[in-house]
């Protein structure tokens, strides 16, 4: 979606400010939003892609005016709810009204350092040969889904070359959706400055993105 | 949020409102609907939050880095199969399924950024710090790097080529900076001490020889 999650280029948010020697978290409730959200994945059931669509899915003054972790918070909240495990009543009372939904089994303690070893790895076997090859010029689709994409707006339109094949990897458009995964190849496209932001753009910059290949089309 | 305040201590309810932020009052709350539901160990909880606060973290692209820049074999390991070569030091997992590193040079700079969310490498940069997630980088890191390399101090030549990779999907991305003149001869475990969080991230460079503390 074109949501304000989608960043690249944007003007007028300000300097980049560097926090000396930061923590990791910055409050204790941090450090249990990102355990609660990272903990509940496997018993509840939803994907990355599903997890980064709750987050970004809001309307951007309530994206923007929340901190990161706030995000998730709120992620994981609709999350939950969508998937009946927790009522919006039990969340704002702050505490159960409701049986459980059966059949949900947390993570032990003895499983974390595997899961997190483990991690989840998106790369799939191939069903079809790739449409593209190494530098070849490519436009990337104008398209603008109202629900995940994983194309950001500035690329869009734009005109790049094909620098790497990295596989075939879980389409997060279809995986978000619960549609399943749906394996692309998965290319890193680069782009010029001044094709992406005008005549003024840094003639020294190039910028790449990783796109699957249904973002792509033939020059 | 109500029978939460009530279990704290009766009549510093105020007091404590003021000092327990909203969200504070409901991270707790849902902890405790989830724990009660069955749904999390706050066992593993806590073990998470071990890993990402202790094992996980800057330290070990440092090792990954100082390796590459002693051990000519490993290097060439670590430029053709990334995710292999970290593994070799023990570092794998999750937002480190897919890894790449990219390698700076006279010419080139490379800087890494996700634009769409708070994507990096976590097996060997832990979790990310509160600028790489926050709007000022993740909308100039793409349009303006030069600028954005000057908000944290740092000037390249005009010649030198920047190369900014935009992490949208499941590849993650390590920044081998130069090693800088005047190490050679050194261990690994010296060279170490040169290499900075940023300099892995390329939003800065490794401290030279007289730097190190």
């Amino acid at each position: 979606m074109d949501g304000a999650h989608d960043m690249g280029g944007a003007k007028g948010f300000g300097p980049v400010v560097p926090e000396p020697n930061e923590p990791v978290f910055h409050a204790d409730w941090e450090r249990r939003a990102f355990a609660l959200t990272v903990a509940m994945a496997r018993p509840g059931g939803w994907n990355i892609d599903m997890s980064r669509f709750a987050r970004e899915n809001r309307p951007p003054e309530d994206y923007l005016s929340k901190s990161y972790f706030e995000l998730w918070l709120a992620g994981l909240e609709t999350l939950m709810i969508e998937r009946g495990l927790v009522t919006r009543e039990e969340v704002e009372a702050g505490k159960v009204l409701s049986p459980p939904k059966p059949g949900v089994k947390p993570i032990a303690p003895n499983e974390v350092t595997p899961a997190i070893r483990r991690g989840g790895p998106t790369e799939r076997e191939a069903k079809a040969p790739a449409m593209f090859a190494i530098g070849d010029t490519v436009r990337m689709k104008n398209i603008h889904p109202v629900t995940h994409t994983r194309l950001p707006q500035y690329v869009r339109g734009h005109l790049g070359t094909i620098e790497l094949n990295r596989g075939c990897h879980v389409f997060p458009d279809t995986n978000s959706l619960g549609q399943g995964e749906d394996p692309q190849w998965l290319y890193t496209v680069r782009f010029d400055g001044p094709e992406l932001w005008g005549k003024d753009g840094d003639p020294t910059l190039s910028v790449s993105v990783d796109a699957w290949e249904s973002y792509l089309e033939r020059a | 949020m109500s029978d939460h305040d009530h279990d704290h201590h009766g009549h510093h309810h105020h007091h404590d409102h003021s000092e327990l932020s909203e969200t504070e009052l409901r991270v707790r709350a849902l902890e405790s609907i989830l724990t009660e539901k069955g749904y999390v160990d706050p066992a593993a909880l806590d073990l998470l939050i071990d890993l990402y606060e202790k094992k996980i973290g800057p330290r070990n692209g440092v090792r990954v880095v100082a390796k590459a820049w002693s051990d000519p074999a490993y290097h060439e390991r670590l430029m053709k199969d990334a995710t292999a070569a970290i593994a070799e030091l023990d570092y794998s997992g999750r937002q480190g399924e897919h890894m790449v590193v990219v390698e700076n040079t006279p010419e080139q700079h490379n800087m890494v950024v996700c634009t769409l969310c708070s994507c990096y490498p976590h097996p060997v940069l832990g979790l990310p710090p509160v600028w790489y997630k926050s709007a000022p980088y993740r909308s100039r890191a793409v349009s303006d790097p030069r600028g954005v390399l000057k908000d944290f101090g740092v000037t390249l030549p005009d010649t030198t080529k920047i190369r900014v990779w935009d992490s949208t999907a499941e590849i993650r991305y390590l920044v081998l900076p130069m090693r800088p003149a005047g190490t050679e001869g050194w261990s690994a475990e010296q060279l170490a001490e040169l290499v900075t969080r940023d300099s892995m991230i390329g939003t800065g460079l490794p401290k030279q020889p007289g730097e190190a503390a």
